[in-house]
């Protein structure tokens, strides 16, 4: 698989280090009257999609960024790539 | 029919005329009590015990492809019962048990051969690892034995001992692991299931699961609505999809493992051999291909096909150990897709919903563990209680902080 990447352009995934969905980004707030519940989905429950699945990549042999790809995970096709920080603030994280 | 030497002889003397279909091609009843979605390995052992066992026959075992096209048929063949954890080692020496039984058991050859796997150990603090594991394995009535370097040369003289960075210190070795044909498994199950009424439907897919009011109802498939007392998830990699028919999420991910065979040679590797310092593993199909094969890529896929940079990895770990693999050349290469979970262990339990039941997760584990994982889902479906040496394979247990993570690396099912 290409990678994309928005800064450096097209390299090899095996560059990279896969971490998993992308939901991941979303921590759930510890101080909430649910946290334990919250955080046993957040950390071992996934929605494992036949199909379009975003998700955390890291550029380990790179620039060490972490990307948000878009992939089809019943072809491999790469549709989107975005930097995680971009990602994390448009869900309102500050950095 | 009942087979057997006497059998091959006449039937090879009046042109082989008698035989007859191992299975039937049944259409769907309307209703059956219990319904396993999953004509693999599993679904189909969990169906001839189900018969066998428990004397539960109204079962169907409804199947999207045809039988053996899934794992069962794509794994690289190797039995083994040598697991360290409380949790886990009683049930694979319960599987390799039933695999020492099963051809007569289900009066069918899978050709059970126990040529025994050798694990290398290139540190000390591996070698005290492999103690503790062998101790492990011998409390659960398994055999395992430490190797040193002459014993390790007697079995296997072509390693390469002294590799410059990993070079081989000794061996857990485990005389009765080894190799079975894994087409035959699923064939005798079948076969097995079928003759004691169970309907294997293959080519029917599942579509949807009907749920009223918290309790299962049947499953719609691609040939018409089934009703079903008891509904059994038993789909390995496709586990995930199945579960979101019945709006569960599970603590799995999907993963490709990718297997290797080499053109036919003499018999030149004993057993099973595997590499402690990278992840490849080795034996010799009774064919003569070396069939071998290492990591899952580790990203999610439900694409039966993997990439290039682990087939390297794969051949790297190969030339590591025995530097003569790299005169084989290469014959087929395939890829499978693993229900990998949050701790590296499955799961055979019931679900919140009432008669749904989930068998899964099982990583690149599944073979091995199938007869046990068929007894153990029986006994689950027939009784409504977990089996003994199953009963720490609950769904809930990661919320309960009761991970059987055989790797120590976490909710990471790609490192596992």
């Amino acid at each position: 698989m290409i990678i994309n990447h928005p800064l450096l352009g097209p390299r090899d995934a095996a560059e990279f280090v896969y971490l998993g969905d992308a939901g991941l980004i979303g921590r759930p707030d510890g101080m909430a009257d649910n946290a334990a519940d919250a955080f046993h989905d957040y950390t071992y429950l996934r929605d494992n999609p036949a199909g379009e699945h975003r998700e955390l990549w890291y550029h380990e042999q790179g620039d060490r960024s972490w990307l948000v790809i878009t992939r089809n995970t019943l072809t491999h096709d790469i549709t989107r790539v975005e930097l995680a920080r971009d990602v994390a603030r448009t869900q309102g994280r500050s950095r | 029919m009942r087979y057997s030497a006497l059998k091959v002889l006449t039937q090879g003397l009046t042109g082989n005329k008698g035989w007859t279909p191992a299975w039937r091609e049944p259409d769907p009843k309307p209703e059956y009590d219990i319904v396993i979605i999953g004509g693999g390995g599993h679904g189909l052992a969990t169906a001839y015990y189900l018969a066998k066992e428990f004397g539960v026959t109204n079962v169907a075992v409804v199947e999207k492809g045809w039988l053996g096209s899934g794992n069962i048929g794509r794994n690289t063949t190797i039995i083994r019962s040598n697991y360290l954890l409380q949790g886990n080692q009683p049930f694979y020496e319960l599987s390799l048990k039933l695999w020492e039984g099963l051809e007569q058991d289900f009066n069918y050859n899978a050709m059970v051969s126990q040529r025994g796997i050798l694990n290398l150990i290139h540190s000390d603090p591996q070698r005290d690892a492999f103690a503790r594991r062998a101790n492990a394995m011998r409390l659960s009535g398994a055999d395992a034995e430490l190797l040193d370097r002459d014993g390790i040369r007697r079995m296997c003289p072509f390693l390469d001992f002294d590799n410059a960075r990993f070079p081989i210190q000794g061996a857990l070795w485990q005389p009765r692991g080894g190799t079975v044909r894994h087409d035959a498994v699923a064939w005798g199950y079948a076969r097995g299931a079928d003759s004691r009424g169970v309907d294997i439907l293959q080519n029917c897919e599942v579509t949807g699961i009907d749920i009223e009011n918290g309790v299962v109802r049947g499953v719609q498939t691609s040939k018409g609505p089934i009703r079903a007392a008891k509904v059994a998830m038993c789909a390995a990699g496709s586990s995930g999809r199945v579960a979101a028919l019945a709006g569960l999420r599970l603590p799995i991910e999907s993963h490709v493992l990718q297997a290797f065979v080499s053109e036919g040679l003499k018999p030149v590797i004993p057993g099973v051999i595997t590499f402690g310092a990278g992840h490849f593993y080795v034996s010799q199909s009774d064919k003569g291909g070396l069939v071998f094969g290492g990591d899952i890529d580790g990203y999610n896929t439900y694409a039966q096909r993997g990439n290039l940079p682990v087939v390297e990895d794969v051949c790297e770990g190969g030339m590591a150990i025995m530097p003569m693999i790299g005169r084989a050349r290469l014959l087929r290469m395939w890829g499978g897709v693993m229900d990998m979970s949050m701790d590296g262990s499955p799961i055979i339990d019931a679900t919140d919903t009432d008669g749904l039941y989930l068998n899964a997760g099982w990583c690149y584990g599944g073979f091995k563990a199938t007869p046990a994982s068929g007894l153990c889902y029986a006994h689950l479906l027939a009784t409504g209680q977990p089996h003994e040496t199953a009963r720490f394979f609950r769904l809930d247990r990661f919320r309960r902080g009761a991970m059987i993570d055989e790797k120590g690396v976490g909710a990471q099912p790609n490192l596992h």
